[in-house]
């Protein structure tokens, strides 16, 4: 039986070590494939505005001049560093918005999971067809009613509208409805614990893993966004580094004679812009990665 | 008892309800309202029905920018279904360092922002910034540029495969993570070999992760303005005003003024997504009753 299985196995080995460098080579390709604009990006950092367009190196390669420091220098001094601000504000709107969605998503999520009252159904189904709404819809009537209050081209207009995550409540109210038991709730009350304190000492460490990833989730797509921070904001001042850098390219692009310079900045600066969040991805792996199969359980 | 626990849920979900009416029922309703009237230069502000509808349902630059993000859909989505499902399938059959890596590494571009990821494709594509003209010329070839009238389509196709590929992988990959491995086993003892198992099995066991994709996918392209945004200055004029439906709503608003005819234009566009997701979900579930 035993030398059975052997044979068997050996039989098998072949065709599946060719299978596994076939695999090995899709794989090659496709993370060449993601790879090769960040590896220009990189390489481009490093050059001077004459070897951005005639480099010794070509387009793929490092040219023979090493101008990374001068880059990032003129990066963060140009007209008075605005750029760093853009990064700030970036931050700021992200993390406001990020943490801000993060909290009303796991309330109200803990609240459709774990209590039954009048009009909880018909709630969670407009909210299931509002995750449909295209957003950027919203923005032009956005726009015009925080015009009439006075609040464009202020942090608040970035800020506020970031607060909407259906799907974060969404994916809330399904990890909840799972992950944490009703008994548990209940031996807590008995015990004579309010509900705001069951809510923060039993049922919130127990949803931790999709709070990481519904808050990941909400600061990359605040981090990310372009078309609410360029339809709100009109000083520079106030600009996420999105917007900030999308104005650069159009400055460069219209403005031939001085534009050079310019080019240099939005590579670098575009550079440095995603590393924040690549790093915080790497480092959060083991978080995300699980937590990203919720919307899939049911 | 009963009445005071309805509360709290109540309580629970006040501080998100707030939000909600108040950043998406109301700009909802307000744009809708908006939409009846029309704004004339001679006659001022006046009701005017669904006169902006009728006029955005004939006018030219809507509809062919719909019908751009229509087509756009109906070849990108394919090809990223394709390319995330075939590396998640792949991922999950191998547990090598190597594997590890490259999951990592497919998905970092969610991690990037589509105004860079915009532009650095756009340098790509460049003449003067890009590899393209001298790899073209080893073989003699004149680089094709991938901005230009007739190529912007593969162009855009490209960017968004590269955008969100790595993302669409990772939920397929956590679906399919979670599948019992004695069903896997099952199948191999009635005989059926790797590609059957993934075929047979796999696929269908995620296909609801796989559905709730596609109507991501379909939102998203619908309401595509990013990138050509974006792309636009670079392109020497590929990108017209009217581009893509939402590129013709910002442009009216904020280049023309034209609030209401904007607002007509982003209510329709919600409304062509609304049905054009419900038309999906509708087959989907007639098929297979794949979402519950």
């Amino acid at each position: 039986m035993s030398t059975l299985t052997q044979t068997v196995s050996q039989l098998e080995r072949r065709p599946r070590n060719r299978r596994n460098t076939v695999a090995h080579l899709f794989l090659f390709a496709l993370v060449l494939y993601i790879l090769v604009p960040i590896w220009w990006l990189v390489v481009a950092s490093t050059k001077d505005a004459q070897g951005l367009f005639s480099g010794s190196g070509g387009a793929l390669w490092f040219d023979k001049n090493f101008n990374l420091l001068a880059n990032l220098k003129d990066l963060f001094t140009y007209n008075d560093g605005e750029y760093l601000r853009w990064l700030g504000n970036s931050a700021l709107y992200a993390l406001a918005g990020g943490i801000g969605a993060t909290v009303l998503s796991v309330t109200a999520g803990y609240g459709f999971a774990k209590f039954r009252f009048r009009g909880r159904d018909i709630s969670f189904a407009i909210l299931l067809g509002s995750v449909m709404v295209p957003l950027t819809a919203l923005v032009i009537p956005t726009f015009v009613l925080a015009s009439n209050l006075g609040l464009t081209d202020t942090i608040w207009a970035v800020i506020l509208p970031s607060l909407l995550s259906p799907f974060g409540v969404y994916l809330m109210r399904v990890y909840a409805a799972e992950a944490v038991p009703d008994e548990l709730l209940d031996a807590a009350r008995i015990d004579g614990a309010g509900e705001f304190r069951v809510f923060l000492q039993v049922a919130v460490p127990l949803m931790r893993p999709a709070i990481v990833t519904v808050l990941l989730l909400s600061i990359v797509a605040t981090w990310n966004n372009y078309f609410l921070p360029l339809a709100m904001l009109s000083t520079s001042k106030l600009y996420p580094i999105t917007v900030g850098i999308g104005l650069w390219s159009q400055l460069a692009s219209s403005n031939n004679g001085g534009g050079h310079s310019l080019w240099s900045l939005i590579i670098i600066g575009s550079l440095v812009s995603i590393i924040p969040l690549i790093v915080a991805f790497v480092s959060l792996q083991k978080y995300w990665q699980g937590g990203l199969s919720l919307g899939s359980l049911k | 008892m009963n009445g005071r626990r309805s509360l709290v849920g109540w309580l629970f979900i006040a501080p998100f309800g707030l939000v909600f009416v108040i950043f998406l029922i109301t700009p909802l309703a307000y744009a809708f309202y908006l939409s009846l009237f029309s704004k004339g230069l001679a006659t001022g502000t006046a009701f005017s029905g669904i006169g902006n509808y009728v006029k955005a349902f004939t006018d030219p630059s809507f509809l062919s920018g719909v019908w751009f993000v229509l087509r756009f859909s109906v070849v990108l989505i394919p090809i990223q279904m394709a390319v995330s499902l075939a590396a998640a399938l792949v991922l999950d059959s191998l547990t090598t360092r190597m594997a590890k890596f490259s999951r990592l590494m497919i998905f970092l571009p969610y991690a990037i922002p589509a105004v860079i990821g915009a532009l650095m494709w756009g340098f790509l594509y460049s003449p003067s910034f890009g590899p393209l003209e001298s790899i073209f010329s080893l073989f003699n070839a004149k680089a094709p540029f991938l901005l230009s009238q007739g190529n912007i389509f593969y162009g855009l196709l490209n960017v968004v495969t590269w955008q969100w590929a790595g993302y669409y992988m990772i939920i397929i990959f956590a679906a399919l993570q979670g599948i019992e491995p004695s069903i896997y086993e099952a199948a191999r003892i009635d005989g059926a070999n790797a590609r059957q198992v993934a075929l047979r099995i796999k696929v269908p066991m995620v296909s609801s992760a796989l559905v709730l994709i596609l109507v991501f996918a379909l939102i998203g392209t619908l309401q595509f303005f990013t990138e050509p945004q974006v792309l636009g200055p670079i392109a020497n004029g590929t990108i017209t005003p009217s581009f893509t439906p939402n590129i013709y709503a910002f442009n009216l608003a904020f280049s023309y003024a034209q609030f209401n005819y904007a607002s007509a234009i982003s209510f329709a566009l919600g409304f062509v997504v609304f049905v054009a997701v419900y038309v999906f979900m509708f087959f989907t579930r007639k098929r297979g009753g794949l979402i519950s």
